[in-house]
């Protein structure tokens, strides 16, 4: 017994860690073929069977479609507008969500409303409604404003997700609050909105900062409103130029692979950099719904 | 008497001015989602009884329950519908066991398991449309990855095309799902296990349970909250599933891969048949609503899940 039980544990983590490697391999082999792909020749990409590591490693598919000048298609040409275009759909996306959210989601997190529960399961439901029964009505409506082709509407489009989102998450964290330090500032004479923003937010600060993340995470990924509403340069977004490098300029794969470690490495920053408010996050989101 | 009666009344009122004040920070909130989701869904089902043609997009003709009669007539949107149910089972159903085996690995916490934690979150976080457009160079039929590593280890003789099999394409999609979707799975049920005390398990082993009990027995049933949630948020969202389809495959090889959502992209947007996609979008908010309470009865019962 004394000796077989080293035996047993020594397996159970040779197994495990072969396990653990398995997963690695499975998470990492795709990102690292796009990368590897990313910095490689034309001539590299098109070997057969490939080149794994590219024999002329190079940063030339980055420059081209971040720097002006030698961009082997159109929407490469572009690409810059669009990260540009992203980058303030997202960033007023989130901003809009959190601002007014919050105010909502501090009366559902402390004021005593007797439909409070028929609000946040209202809420629950919007999340339920899929986009497809969003964008024909909305369609008509923004052509029939000339709305199309501008990142406001893009943005206003967005709250239709984000806003839902950003109210129920932060009702949680309100929740979290102690009570106490809203008495402390009401007898001090402080507002409604001043306990909001002087007392609430400050101490709610990591799930805040959760639910930004989310909320810009899902504006800059959003594809299917964005395919329908923007198609100029002005005003399309990354996701829909990444699209086109797979339709129409499918010749330009440098270009696109270049363009894809580009949109993705946003998001993957900012959530190995918050890496604890994604996983709360996704705990909130996820154990109370 | 009066004392009592005062006391009250201001109490009333307190709770009224308080009511009163909820309303007006719900309010900016409410307006927002009023304009961009309750009216635009109202819209959407007026237009559903409409023949509206995307050249000129005013709803006039009422034509009853015509578009819906069309589409449970068509055989499009039985297949379709039957090509995205395989999808959302086939998907969610190994994005949960890996999910499941993921999370349970890293909590036994193994050498690089914090690692492992970390690295879980880049699929999560890589948008969907990279993912499709780097699933596809990997499946390429003539320079891609999935060729060059099948030959160079002598697996195949030669190059194939895998997206030009309807089958074999629409299970090269659900890979691609699975790859971005396991993370969420596997980070939902990990923060979960890891609230579950440890004194639990410790006192199972004392009454000797084995460790396949104790999984089943203390695990599962305190993981089905966090189970139920990844499997509602991820059924509703394979259901809807459109991004990595337009990317992947664009729908081909002989409409192989048209899902529900694609059918009504291309009825409303390709055809141009905006009454008849807005009749199609509503079948799918019902398939929808229906799936998620399928879920809750079969996996919530109140009391039983605090």
């Amino acid at each position: 017994m004394i000796k077989r039980l080293p035996l047993r544990k020594f397996l159970f983590t040779i197994i495990s860690l072969a396990l653990v490697l398995l997963v690695l391999i499975f998470v990492y082999a795709p990102i690292l073929w796009l990368v590897l792909s990313s910095i490689s020749t034309r001539a590299d990409l098109l070997a057969v069977p490939p080149h794994w590591i590219p024999a002329h490693p190079t940063l030339d598919n980055y420059l081209s479609i971040l720097l002006p000048g030698h961009a082997l298609s159109e929407v490469s040409r572009t690409f810059k507008i669009c990260l540009r275009n992203s980058l303030l759909v997202a960033i007023f996306t989130t901003t809009i969500s959190l601002l007014v959210g919050s105010i909502a989601a501090y009366a559902l997190a402390r004021l005593h409303l007797p439909f409070k529960n028929k609000v946040l399961t209202s809420i629950m439901s919007v999340r339920m409604i899929p986009e497809m029964s969003l964008v024909i009505p909305m369609f008509i409506v923004a052509a029939s404003l000339s709305l199309i082709n501008k990142l406001e509407t893009l943005v206003v489009i967005y709250l239709s997700f984000t806003l839902p989102y950003a109210v129920w998450m932060m009702t949680t964290f309100f929740e979290g609050v102690p009570m106490e330090l809203d008495d402390a500032a009401q007898i001090d004479g402080c507002s409604r909105l001043g306990i909001l923003f002087q007392v609430v937010l400050p101490v709610a600060v990591p799930g805040i900062i959760s639910t930004a993340i989310f909320t810009f995470l899902s504006a800059w990924d959003e594809f299917f409103f964005a395919l329908i509403f923007t198609s100029t340069v002005a005003s399309k977004t990354v996701p829909v130029a990444i699209a086109e490098f797979t339709g129409r300029y499918a010749v330009d794969i440098t270009g696109m692979m270049a363009a894809g470690v580009v949109a993705a490495l946003p998001p993957v920053i900012l959530s190995l950099v918050f890496q604890r408010y994604i996983v709360s996050g996704l705990s909130t989101g996820a154990v109370k719904g | 008497m009066y004392l009592h009666c005062d006391k009250k009344s201001s109490q009333l009122t307190l709770h009224q001015q308080e009511v009163r004040e909820g309303i007006w920070l719900l309010m900016p909130s409410f307006a927002i989602i009023l304009i961009v989701t309750f009216l635009p869904v109202l819209f959407n089902l007026v237009l559903s009884f409409t023949d509206t043609p995307i050249s000129n997009p005013i709803p006039q003709h009422f034509i009853g329950v015509e578009n819906y009669l069309h589409f449970l007539r068509s055989a499009d949107f039985w297949q379709a519908i039957w090509r995205t149910l395989y999808f959302t089972v086939v998907s969610v159903g190994v994005e949960l066991l890996l999910g499941l085996g993921i999370a349970n690995l890293i909590h036994a916490h193994p050498p690089l398991w914090s690692f492992l934690r970390t690295s879980m979150i880049i699929p999560w976080a890589v948008p969907t449309i990279v993912n499709g457009a780097m699933w596809r160079w990997i499946y390429n039929a003539d320079y891609g990855a999935l060729n060059g590593l099948l030959f160079t280890l002598g697996i195949i003789s030669k190059y194939q095309s895998w997206l030009t099999s309807p089958f074999l394409a629409m299970n090269l999609v659900i890979v691609a799902d699975i790859w971005h979707s396991v993370p969420f799975i596997a980070l939902i049920l990990q923060a979960a296990l890891a609230t579950i005390p440890v004194e639990l398990e410790e006192a199972a082993m004392v009454d000797g349970a084995t460790s396949w009990g104790r999984f089943w027995l203390i695990r599962i049933p305190l993981l089905k909250p966090a189970i139920l949630v990844a499997l509602v948020v991820r059924t509703v969202e394979a259901f809807r599933v459109f991004d990595i389809v337009y990317v992947l495959t664009g729908g081909g090889p002989a409409f192989g891969t048209v899902t529900i959502s694609f059918l009504a992209y291309l009825e409303s947007f390709s055809y141009g048949h905006l009454g008849s996609g807005a009749a199609l979008s509503f079948l799918i908010s019902i398939f929808t609503l229906l799936m998620s309470l399928i879920y809750i009865r079969l996996l919530y019962r109140p009391g039983v899940n605090s």
